[in-house]
C-alpha cells in the first residue's frame, strides 16, 4: 500500500506519539486531521496574502479575494451546486444551520407552523429549530429512529402536514453512522411541498454529494471535519431561497448601499456574509476538498471500506457490546461506530484506550435526545477517516478488548 | 495510620507503576474493592456535582470522626473516590478541613485525567472539604 503511505505522510499528526505510543486517531467525526497542503495554504494566506477581501483595489487584497472566491467555486463544484452564488461561507456547520433557522424562519415560519427534525440529529441541527419554534410559536415535530437507528421514513406521510415548513435531517448521523435515505426523504417531502435541509457535517466526509441530483433545498457542512481549517463552514441553498430570505446580520460587505435611513442589501451570497470572514481559513477549502476527492477514490476508498467491514464484524463479536446504528447492508454504514459495553462504562473505556494511544470519543456526542431514545447515559464512539489503516483498526479492536477485560 | 502516613502510602503505591495504564489498573482495583453502596442512598442530594459520570458520596459522623462511603457508575471514577475516602475516612472534620489534599497532585492524577475529569476530581475534593467544614 505505497499509496496509503504517501497519503499518511501528508498528515503529520498521524506520526505523533502519545504516552510513548503511536497515536491512533479515531475521533474523526469530531474533527479530522489536517494535511500539509491545507496548513501550507492557511499559512500562505496569513503570511503572504493577508488583506481584507472584497474591498481594496491593492494587489494583495485582489489576490486574497481571488483565493477566497476560488474556494466558493471549488465548494460549488464539489457538491454539484448549480452556481457558486449558492454557496454562503459561515464559521461552521452550526453557524450555517443557525443562519437558516434565523433567515428562513423569519421569512417563512409563523405561529402554528411546523418544523420536522430527525430524532438522530446532533444538537446543532436541533437547538436552532427549538429556538425558532419558541420564538415564532411554531411546533417542533420529530421523525423518529427505530431500534437499529434507521429513520422511520414510512411515517413521513403522516408527519408531513400542510403546516410543515421545513424538514431537517442529516445525510449521516454523527452517532449512528448510517447513510440516511435522503433522496427518498427529499422526494416525499417535496411531494408535500415541504423544503428539505440536509446537514452534511458527516456525510461530506464519507462519499460524494450532488445537491442538484439530491434536489435538497439546503446543505450544510463544516470545513474542519473535512480536512480544512477550523472556523470555516458552508451553507448551500437553492438560489430561490437565498433570494427570498432576509439577512440576519448587518455590516461589512453585505450591503449594496447605505443611507442614514436604511440600507439595501447585496445580492446572495454576499448578503449573508456580514463582517470580515475567515479570510485565511476559507481558501483552505480548496486543498481540503482536493484531499477529500483523493481519499474518496480508488485504492484508498477500497481500503476504507475494508476497514469499515472489519471493525463492524469485530465489534459484533464482542460479548455484551451493543452497537447503535446497525446497518442492514454494510454499505449503509460509514465508519462511525458508537456503542456501549455491558459492565464497562464508556468513560472508563475511553480513558484506558487513551492510555493505549487510541483517541476516541465518549459521552453524549452532542446528541442527548438520541441517548435518551436508546436509554443510555452515553456511548463510546470510534470514527475512522480514510487515512486510518487496517493495522490501526486491528490495534483498536485489540485495545478495546484489553480495556474491557480490565474493567470487567 | 496517621493522615500523613495514609497519604504517603498512596503516593508510594502509585510510584510502583511506571505506566499510566498500570496506574489505572490499580485505580480500577480500588474501585472494585469499594464496599457496596446502599442503592436507596443514590439520591440527588448525595450526587457530587460537576462530575461527568455519576458519583454518590455519603457520610456519617461517629465519635467525632467522619466516615465516607461512595459509588460511581464509572469504575475509574469509583477508584478515584475510593482512593480519597480511603485516606480521609475515619479522620476528624478538623483534620480533613485543615488538609491541603496536595498528595493528589503529587501522584500526577491531574496531568493524566481529561480536563472534565480533573473538574470532577476537584468537585470530589471540594465536597469532602465542605462536609468536613460543616461538621467541624
Amino acid at each position: 500500500m505505497k499509496n496509503m503511505e504517501n497519503i499518511r505522510a501528508q498528515f503529520p499528526q498521524l506520526q505523533e506519539k502519545v504516552y510513548g505510543k503511536a497515536l491512533v486517531y479515531l475521533d474523526n467525526a469530531a474533527t479530522s486531521l489536517r494535511p500539509r497542503s491545507v496548513v501550507d495554504c492557511w499559512q500562505e494566506m496569513a503570511f503572504r496574502y493577508n488583506a481584507n477581501v472584497h474591498r481594496a483595489v491593492h494587489k494583495t487584497a485582489v489576490e486574497a479575494t481571488l483565493r477566497y472566491e476560488q474556494a466558493r467555486k471549488a465548494v460549488a463544484e464539489h457538491i454539484g451546486a448549480a452556481s457558486e452564488k449558492e454557496i454562503v461561507f459561515t464559521s461552521g456547520d452550526t453557524a450555517a444551520l443557525n443562519l437558516v433557522a434565523r433567515c428562513f424562519g423569519e421569512a417563512f415560519v409563523g405561529a402554528g407552523d411546523e418544523i420536522l427534525v430527525a430524532q438522530s440529529e446532533h444538537h446543532s441541527n436541533l437547538v436552532p429549530w427549538q429556538m425558532l419554534c419558541a420564538q415564532k410559536g411554531a411546533v417542533l415535530r420529530c421523525l423518529p429512529v427505530d431500534e437499529n437507528g434507521r429513520l422511520q421514513t414510512e411515517l413521513l406521510p403522516q408527519l408531513l402536514s400542510a403546516r410543515t415548513k421545513l424538514l431537517c435531517v442529516a445525510d449521516v448521523s454523527n452517532v449512528l453512522g448510517l447513510r440516511n435515505p435522503v433522496q427518498e426523504i427529499v422526494r416525499t417531502a417535496h411531494e408535500k411541498g415541504c423544503p428539505v435541509l440536509v446537514d452534511g457535517a458527516q456525510g461530506i466526509v464519507h462519499g460524494s454529494i450532488d445537491v442538484q441530483a439530491l434536489d435538497c433545498d439546503f446543505y450544510t457542512f463544516s470545513g474542519h471535519k473535512v480536512y480544512a481549517a477550523p472556523g470555516t463552514g458552508v451553507l448551500y441553498a437553492k438560489r430561490k431561497w437565498l433570494e427570498a430570505m432576509p439577512p440576519f446580520m448587518g455590516g461589512g460587505e453585505m450591503i449594496e448601499s447605505v443611507a442614514w435611513k436604511g440600507a439595501t442589501y447585496a445580492a446572495p451570497p454576499y448578503k449573508f456574509e456580514a463582517g470580515t470572514p475567515n479570510i485565511a481559513g476559507v481558501p483552505t477549502l480548496v486543498p481540503a476538498l482536493e484531499m477529500a476527492q483523493t481519499l474518496g477514490a480508488g485504492e484508498i476508498a477500497l481500503q476504507a471500506d475494508a476497514v469499515r467491514d472489519f471493525v463492524l464484524e469485530a465489534l459484533r463479536e464482542i460479548p455484551g457490546l451493543r452497537l447503535f446504528g446497525v446497518p442492514s447492508e454494510k454499505t449503509e454504514k460509514v465508519p462511525i461506530f458508537s456503542f456501549t459495553v455491558e459492565g464497562a462504562h464508556h468513560e472508563d473505556l475511553a480513558l484506558l484506550l487513551d492510555k493505549m494511544g487510541v483517541a476516541v470519543r465518549s459521552g453524549q456526542m452532542c446528541a442527548e435526545p438520541l441517548m435518551t431514545r436508546f436509554g443510555v447515559t452515553g456511548m463510546l464512539r470510534a470514527s475512522f477517516a480514510p487515512y486510518n489503516t487496517m493495522q490501526e483498526a486491528e490495534y483498536f479492536v485489540a485495545s478495546l478488548k484489553k480495556a474491557i477485560d480490565m474493567l470487567r | 495510620m496517621t493522615l500523613q502516613d495514609a497519604k504517603q502510602a498512596v503516593v508510594d503505591d502509585f510510584s510502583l507503576y511506571d505506566e499510566w495504564l498500570d496506574k489505572y489498573e490499580y485505580l480500577i482495583e480500588l474501585g472494585k474493592s469499594l464496599e457496596p453502596f446502599d442503592e436507596t442512598h443514590k439520591t440527588e442530594d448525595r450526587l457530587i456535582k460537576g462530575c461527568q459520570s455519576r458519583v454518590w458520596l455519603d457520610w456519617k459522623l461517629v465519635d467525632g470522626k467522619l466516615y465516607f462511603t461512595a459509588d460511581s457508575d464509572a469504575i475509574i471514577t469509583k477508584g478515584i473516590i475510593s482512593l480519597l475516602i480511603g485516606v480521609y475516612s475515619g479522620r476528624t472534620p478538623a483534620e480533613i478541613a485543615g488538609d491541603d489534599f496536595g498528595f493528589v497532585r503529587e501522584i500526577g492524577l491531574h496531568e493524566n485525567l481529561s480536563p472534565t475529569r480533573v473538574g470532577g476530581l476537584r468537585s470530589m475534593i471540594e465536597t469532602l472539604q465542605r462536609i468536613a467544614r460543616e461538621n467541624a
